[in-house]
């Protein structure tokens, strides 16, 4: 028997958990997407909402295109299979648009909070969805977050997607940061809520 | 305490309040993270075990046999390769009636090199001896910990906790991680009636001829068999103390079934979720979970199964040249009942496909419009 290729079927399947939010994040190997999707897993689960983050499955490489998830529900999540249509997008690393289809399955209507320099509106192509940008990497360097060519957004980048989307408060996002991190947890706070402060969005 | 963990710090969690004094390990993704955190407890002060570092998995599980003999509550964890190079150990440990237990993270057989999930790295090591219990959330597998030395030290047989690769190995969810004090009070310190000790000097796995062989091998099977009553009994004893339990078996939402789905692992939780939007369109379909695979809970699977018209068994495991490996359990555990229920095998998820609702849903809707099974063998999405 064949079955389990049929994408559409997906979506249609997976509407009935329409109270369920899924998120995608994507970076490279080494920039913090698995730590971000926990920390925001954390931060949510703070605010008493269930919780269920995890890496792609990949083997990781440093530098290397990688993603992580989080699901986000007011009931248990016993769902433990891949997401296959976010509602939300953070991409880490803008570069990432022109190697891997990273809006594949994401929701008519869903947010894309991209890591840029550049305004929402340099984003013209996607007409489906919402786009934010804060330039994290400037924000993470200015607070000694890593280096200027390899700077840590992940803490920094949980700030945009709390004012974006309103899914979870900056402040439990802070707090979480401020727990978790074992190092320049001032500086990662600081990065968290400047982002929260900077972000840009389309709606604007 | 309630905290957000990844499936393998939770097995880390639980080796922490069982207080483990000996964990002799070597790492192997997916499992490594669990050996790291144990060392870093350690490092900490707040384990106080002796962890050892060796050079392979066959040495890994002899530094768990020369300590568990020694008297001491050990533990170790590996994957796939890993625990299939210490099978000669394995038996080992399990004929010298040795209560280790270990967490070994199903992560599929090579070549072709594959680190993702199905289990037929453990269905490899069946008749090896060890108890083995598949769970399906991290809070399961932190609990089961904890559950599996009262078990083990009660039966004196070893214990394998089951737990999928990245779907619960790297899969961060809320934990109640159990207070310290009630752990002590439910899991007492391992006191062993014989050890290795200098003073009172015995020997410990000997040239038996067959005059004490066979008899010791019934030992072993009858601990077998009281393992299923005692394992029960442990989880009786759980819920009355952390308010938590599993059983050796689950039926879910089995009541007027006409069609039962069995499963093990996550598939069994990602099942829930189908079992549930069925049962909201009235569909009679439950779920059989089969949580304590050896030794294998006959009598439990037969008062489940015995009034659905048909079964359809998940696995996410093969023995080549005959089938899903549940499945033969779940045939085999059904025959001498006479009630001959028609047994549709279904094999699912090999080397970490994803087994999703809709695959779920596919196998159960295969199984409703077919009266017989047809093929013994049933692959789910094939390619070619």
């Amino acid at each position: 028997m064949r079955a389990g290729n049929n994408t559409l079927t997906f979506s249609i399947l997976f509407s009935i958990f329409s109270e369920m939010i899924e998120i995608r994040i994507h970076g490279r190997g080494g920039q913090g997407a698995f730590t971000a999707s926990n920390l925001l897993a954390s931060a949510l689960f703070k605010e008493e909402k269930h919780v269920q983050s995890f890496p792609s499955f990949n083997a990781e490489r440093r530098g290397a295109p990688t993603a992580a998830f989080i699901r986000i529900d007011d009931s248990i999540i016993r769902l433990r299979c891949e997401v296959y249509t976010p509602d939300h997008l953070i991409v880490l690393d803008p570069t990432l648009f022109t190697i891997v289809d990273v809006t594949h399955g994401l929701k008519d209507g869903g947010w894309i909070i991209i890591n840029s320099d550049k305004r929402p509106d340099d984003f013209p192509s996607f007409t489906k969805f919402k786009v934010a940008t804060v330039d994290a990497n400037s924000i993470a360097v200015k607070h000694h977050l890593g280096s200027h060519t390899a700077p840590i957004v992940n803490t920094a980048i949980l700030g945009a997607f709390s004012k974006i989307t309103g899914i979870v408060g900056i402040d439990a996002v802070l707090a979480v940061v401020e727990e978790s991190i074992p190092l320049k947890k001032g500086e990662n706070v600081a990065a968290a809520r400047e982002t929260y402060e900077k972000v840009n969005t389309t709606e604007d | 305490m309630k905290k957000v963990l990844m499936g393998n710090h939770a097995v880390a969690y639980g080796v922490l309040l069982a207080r483990v004094g000996v964990i002799s390990a070597y790492p192997i993704t997916p499992q490594t993270t669990i050996v790291e955190k144990l060392s870093d407890l350690c490092a900490r002060g707040e384990l106080n075990a002796k962890l050892i570092d060796v050079e392979s998995e066959h040495s890994a599980m002899a530094g768990c046999i020369g300590a568990s003999a020694a008297g001491v509550r050990t533990f170790t964890a590996t994957s796939s390769q890993g625990l299939a190079l210490m099978h000669e150990l394995l038996h080992w440990a399990a004929g010298a009636r040795l209560p280790i237990v270990m967490a070994n993270v199903n992560r599929a057989m090579g070549p072709p090199w594959n680190i993702w999930t199905d289990q037929n790295d453990s269905l490899s090591q069946r008749d090896t001896g060890w108890m083995q219990f598949y769970c399906e959330s991290n809070q399961e597998v932190l609990d089961t910990v904890i559950q599996a030395f009262k078990i083990s030290e009660k039966v004196l047989l070893p214990s394998m906790i089951l737990l999928d690769g990245f779907f619960l190995s790297h899969t961060s969810e809320p934990v109640d991680i159990p207070d310290q004090e009630k752990v002590d009070s439910y899991l007492p310190e391992y006191k062993p009636k014989y050890k290795l000790d200098v003073k009172f000097p015995l020997s410990f796995g000997n040239l038996t001829d067959e005059n004490y062989y066979y008899e010791l091998r019934y030992k072993m099977q009858e601990a077998m068999e009281k393992a299923k009553n005692i394992a029960t009994e442990v989880d009786a004893e759980f819920l009355s103390t952390f308010g938590r339990s599993y059983g050796i078996v689950e039926s879910y939402r089995c009541d007027n079934a006409d069609l039962i789905t069995v499963t093990s692992g996550t598939i069994s939780s990602t099942t829930r979720v189908v079992i549930d939007k069925l049962r909201d369109k009235g569909k009679k379909i439950g779920m059989l979970k089969i949580k304590m695979f050896r030794p294998f809970p006959v009598e439990d699977v037969r008062m489940a199964l015995e009034n659905a018209k048909k079964v359809a068994v998940i696995d996410r495991n093969i023995s080549f040249g005959n089938g899903g490996i549940f499945c033969q359990e779940v045939k085999s555990a059904m025959y001498n009942t006479g009630n001959h229920i028609p047994v549709f095998g279904y094999i699912a998820g090999l080397g970490g496909r994803d087994v999703t609702p809709m695959v779920i849903e596919d196998i159960i809707d295969f199984t409703m419009r077919h009266d017989r099974p047809g093929d013994d063998i049933h692959w789910v999405g094939l390619k070619i």
